[in-house]
């Protein structure tokens, strides 16, 4: 597998890490209920097909990114910068 | 009174040349890395005359070199970095921090090429071309500094791994040549 990192271009997998669903940037506001806040941290959509992920460029540029993947083909749709997601301004 | 000794991060490893090619310190330079605050990129790039290095690119500066370092960073190499860059960006001399090698040599890119994922060919890297990459199992910056020339940084902790992995791959090019 390999990710077009939008500053490095695109290198293979092992100068990646993988964290999770990139909802985790979208935080809850302060005032949230506890539901919200339960759902944040713990509920996550496991859908067979394209989903958002947070991957991280440790071994290059040191950026966080938002991989759009097919969890069915492993294919790669887009590559951003996680400072530029929808989910981190939401 | 303490007599500190002035030691090189690679002092006792290097120079070695195996199978042609050749791998040496390069001398200590100053470091300075600069990390532009939000909002302050463009001041920043103009205080260096407009010369501020976008991924993956290196830039002459007067006295030295910027080298891409990463996500919103560069490392000023050769020269101190004015204190009036403090307005702009996070500026943290780091001299004694890194490891300097250069690997050069016909055979050089054939030994990075065991070591490194990057696309070294001439169409994908070229010269003053800069990347964060890995080297083994090891987070660098690799600059080609000529058609057979790269110098690479490590952390200057992992010197001697630095220059271990290196010397394998050399031996191992070496080994394969006719
Ligand atoms: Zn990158």
């Amino acid at each position: 597998m390999r990710i077009a990192c939008p500053l490095c271009g695109e290198r293979d997998l092992r100068e990646f890490t993988y964290k999770g669903a990139a909802l985790a940037l979208a935080y809850p506001s302060e005032a949230a209920s506890a539901q919200e806040w339960d759902d944040y941290l713990h509920n996550r959509d496991n859908p067979a097909g394209p989903t958002r992920e947070l991957w991280y460029h440790g071994s290059g540029c040191t950026s966080w990114l938002v991989v759009t993947r097919n969890t069915v083909t492993h294919e790669i749709l887009a590559v951003e910068l996680a400072e530029n997601a929808e989910e981190a301004s939401a | 009174m303490i007599d500190l000794k002035a030691k090189s991060a690679c002092e006792g490893l290097l120079p070695i040349e195996i199978g042609g090619v050749k791998l040496s310190e390069v001398a200590p330079a100053e470091m300075t890395l600069i990390a532009p605050y939000r909002g302050k990129e463009a001041a920043l790039a103009k205080a260096f005359g407009g010369r501020w290095p976008a991924a993956g690119e290196t830039a002459s500066v007067e006295g030295g070199v910027l080298v891409w370092f990463g996500r919103a960073q560069a490392m000023l190499i050769g020269t101190a970095a004015p204190t009036t860059l403090a307005k702009f960006a996070a500026v943290t001399e780091q001299s004694d921090a890194w490891a300097r090698v250069l690997l050069e040599g016909a055979g050089a890119r054939d030994v990075l090429a065991r070591l490194t994922p990057l696309d070294i060919r001439d169409t994908a890297f070229a010269v003053g071309q800069t990347a964060r990459t890995e080297l083994f199992h090891m987070q660098v910056s690799i600059t080609r500094v000529s058609k057979d020339a790269w110098q690479i940084i490590g952390f200057r902790s992992m010197a001697g791994t630095l220059v271990h992995d290196l010397q394998r791959a050399m031996k191992g090019v070496a080994a394969r040549a006719i």
